[in-house]
């Protein structure tokens, strides 16, 4: 309010008209409106510290768990296996699915030692193509079978059963079963020394029931761990246990990665609140004539220190509007761009980024404030 | 005079000056440090995901088929072919040696426990001390498999000790310090072994213990490697036969699981390596995910820094229109005020990016101590990038607000009106 220009006269009887506001309410939007480039530059730092805050804490969340999503990628994490190599009852495939509830899934294995024609053994098991195509990701299949009587073939069974990839006999205690190799499988493990078989299949050839189930289960350690706990009460009489390679290696990767996320958003986040606090701080400053000249005028200190405080918190609460919608949509590319998916926008995260940039916006006029009142009027208003 | 009016200007405007610079620093620091880190995550990462363990597989090249069935060997023990324990230093000879990070043989044995008990041996490395040339290493499951948790003591290469797997120590209700008959012999348990797979039911034991009960001494029937990998690519899927001289050159020159385990088959006679894809396929996906992150988040932060310093420099301009007023009423052309400001900007932004270099490599370092375990490494090409940087963000931060400083006319200027 240093200086009002003189107004021509039609916008003075605009004015008239006009409802009066409260002074109070004038002196904020006019202080704002006459110091547009100020404002500006200093609504700007703060809408890019609420935006960097509200991008770093939604991402923080939310790549946790589109990681973990990546992880499951390394195949199942936990087992069932019946006792002493020992069948699991036919029903367990369901106990486990309604044990997990949507949040995983399940794959069966039954395994039996088989001869070929030519009398060498070989393992044969059987499985849900399904349910393998969909986890273990990481197998190198050449063509899945599909009908009865197909069967997925190891690269190093290959040589024994079918060199020729000519269909094929194999016998277990006195049953034969014709097959046709329609793919092979390469995993560099043992899996490459064996032949599968659609479930169907293998239960009418061997009457063998399951004694492994593969389960890949959704969620955080803690998550894993319940899942292994209400197996184990499920089946008394089996082993249920994680696998210590893929979840250890998991936690592992995962608390690293979170840990780098975790000091780069604090870095980013501090950062910027640093440079809004320099940057309010030299606006509040800069306003010591306006302080002057309502000191002078009469105002009391209290009017004076909730005028700048009012101004500072709505240029807060604007920037921290403002930058929540864009740091929503930095975190949204970030997700796209990395991993094909968006980010969920986090509202739980606007009262603390609102709340934070009012805080930071008060900061920076409470120090300039405490030095200008220290200051006679009149030695401000005369210049220095 | 322009000297003088440059040093005037820094000496009597501390506070203002100060607020730009901090600003500065703060930015360059916080840039320099996310550079840092986002080059190099790529490499840590890397090195915790050999946490899942070995990556690569060498098995004798014409070998008689496994039957396996949850850790419990069915094949008779002396059938199929072996690798050779004295070739196995010669991995260390490779032309990619320092990619790899470890490996362990393994030779499987079935015993009998006594009391009718049978179970199956696997003799291994724990930790062996090893000597290729000059270079001594050691190497053995306890780097291959971290996974691998022991209650009680690691048996030493050179004793006769054995761990049991936890499982089948249940069963024989045996614990770390008591003694197990293993084929007739009597051997020290020093420690239970847990891993969550099929060594939970099965004896683990130094590998001449295993040689000595299969009567073979220098055996090996498999090697686990764990090696530290480039991420596939369309030229790691090829097939090297098919490959022209250069093509070929590079795909070997390249840290490929592919070329790797190439190089561990020329080294190693009689010998067939590949990787083991449900460890090695990953690795480059979850390696890509997190880099990719780390690269969006530097952007990101990088855009905030140059606009915070951008905002700061405008700020610190606008405050002194009445002294542009005064310059220009005394004389001074727009040029002469703009190359103060200018060079003004320009100091700040030396100063600012010197002083935020050094913190940014001190945070980058602090990170990677804290969090890694090891060094961040800071490329020189780093400093001189960075300070460009900072010169640009300040310059185009001040441009806009000088231009506007320098239009404004003095009358209003010095009436007050600013």
């Amino acid at each position: 309010m240093s200086a009002t220009p003189q107004t021509p006269p039609s916008v003075a009887e605009r004015r008239a008209a006009a409802p009066h506001p409260s002074m109070f309410l004038r002196m904020l939007v006019r202080a704002a409106i006459m110091r547009r480039g100020r404002a500006v530059s200093a609504l700007l730092a703060m809408v890019v510290a609420a935006a960097v805050a509200t991008a770093m804490m939604n991402l923080y969340v939310d790549v946790q768990a589109k990681l973990r999503k990546e992880f499951r990628s390394y195949g199942a994490n936990v087992v069932v296996v019946g006792k002493a190599g020992g069948s699991l009852p036919p029903e367990a495939l369901h106990m486990v699915e309604s044990v997990l509830g949507g949040r995983g899934m399940a794959m069966p294995f039954a395994y039996v030692v088989a001869r070929t024609a030519a009398g060498q053994s070989v393992v044969v098991a059987g499985t849900d193509f399904e349910r393998v195509q969909k986890v273990d990701r990481w197998w190198s299949v050449s063509a899945w079978p599909s009908t009865a009587g197909e069967a997925l073939v190891g690269m190093r069974a290959l040589s024994a059963v079918s060199p020729d990839r000519k269909p094929f006999d194999l016998s277990f205690q006195g049953h034969t079963i014709h097959l046709t190799p329609t793919g092979t499988l390469q995993t560099g493990a043992g899996e490459d020394s064996r032949v599968y078989l659609a479930m169907p299949d293998f239960l009418a050839w061997t009457g063998v029931q399951p004694s492994t189930i593969e389960i890949a289960a959704n969620g955080s350690s803690a998550e894993v761990n319940t899942v292994v706990n209400r197996l184990s009460q499920v089946f008394a009489d089996a082993d249920v246990r994680p696998v210590r390679q893929i979840v250890e290696g998991e936690a592992r990767v995962l608390g690293k990665t979170r840990a780098t996320l975790y000091a780069s958003a604090i870095l980013i986040v501090l950062t910027a609140q640093l440079c809004v606090l320099a940057t309010l701080t030299g606006w509040v400053f800069d306003r010591r004539r306006d302080f002057a000249i309502m000191k002078a005028l009469g105002a009391s200190e209290k009017l004076i220190s909730g005028f700048f405080a009012a101004e500072a918190a709505a240029l807060g609460a604007v920037g921290a509007l403002l930058g929540f919608v864009i740091g929503i949509g930095i975190a949204a590319w970030i997700g796209r761009v990395n991993f094909n998916a968006p980010i969920v926008p986090r509202l739980s995260v606007l009262p603390v980024v609102f709340a934070g940039s009012i805080a930071v916006a008060l900061l920076s006029a409470v120090v300039p404030m405490s030095l200008l009142r220290r200051v006679q009027p009149a030695i401000i208003l005369k210049g220095e | 005079m322009f000297a003088r009016l440059l040093y005037e200007s820094f000496r009597r405007q501390k506070r203002r000056k100060l607020l730009a610079a901090v600003a500065i620093t703060l930015g360059v620091a916080v840039a320099t440090a996310m550079i840092a880190v986002a080059t190099d995550i790529g490499d840590k990462i890397n090195r915790e995901l050999r946490s899942y363990g070995a990556n690569l597989l060498i098995t004798p090249q014409e070998d008689t088929l496994d039957v396996e069935i949850g850790g419990i060997n069915l094949k008779p023990p002396s059938d199929g072919n072996f690798l050779s324990e004295a070739d196995l230093p010669k991995i260390k000879g490779t032309f990619w040696r320092n990619n790899i990070l470890g490996f362990s043989p393994m030779l499987p044995a079935n015993v009998s426990l006594g009391k009718g008990q049978e179970a199956t041996l696997v003799g291994t490395y724990f930790a062996k001390k090893i000597a290729f040339g000059k270079e001594h290493f050691t190497t053995g499951v306890r780097n291959t498999h971290p996974w691998w948790k022991v209650e009680g003591a690691w048996p030493g290469d050179d004793s006769a000790d054995v761990l049991l797997g936890d499982q089948l120590a249940r069963k024989l209700g045996d614990h770390a310090g008591d003694t197990v008959e293993i084929g007739g012999q009597t051997h020290h348990v020093v420690g239970v072994l847990s891993t969550g797979g099929a060594e939970d039911g099965q004896v683990i034991a130094p590998l001449h213990v295993a040689q000595q009960i299969l009567g073979k001494p220098d055996a090996v029937r498999r090697v686990y490697v764990s090696a530290l990998t480039k991420p596939e690519d369309a030229l790691a899927r090829r097939d090297p036969k098919s490959m022209s001289g250069e093509i070929w050159d590079r795909w070997y020159c390249s840290p490929y699981a592919q070329s790797i385990a190439y190089q561990l088959q020329e080294a190693i006679p009689h010998s067939h390596a590949a990787q083991i894809r449900q460890v090695a396929q990953n690795e480059g996906t979850v390696l890509s995910r997190i880099t990719g992150l780390m690269l969006l988040i530097t952007l990101a932060a990088l855009f905030a820094s140059a606009l915070a310093v951008s905002a700061a420099m405008a700020t610190a301009i606008f405050e002194r229109r009445r002294e542009v007023g005064l310059m220009k009423a005394l004389g001074a052309g727009n040029f002469a005020v703009a190359a103060l400001f200018f060079a003004e900007s320009t100091l700040l932004a030396l100063l600012g990016g010197l002083v935020g270099f050094l913190t940014g490599s001190w945070l980058a370092h602090r990170i990677g101590r804290s969090i890694f375990d090891s060094q961040i490494t800071i490329q020189p090409v780093l400093f001189p990038l960075i300070m460009a940087i900072a010169v640009i963000v300040t310059f185009a931060g001040s441009a806009a607000a000088i231009r506007r400083a320098v239009q404004f006319d003095p009358v209003f200027a010095l009436r007050g009106d600013a």
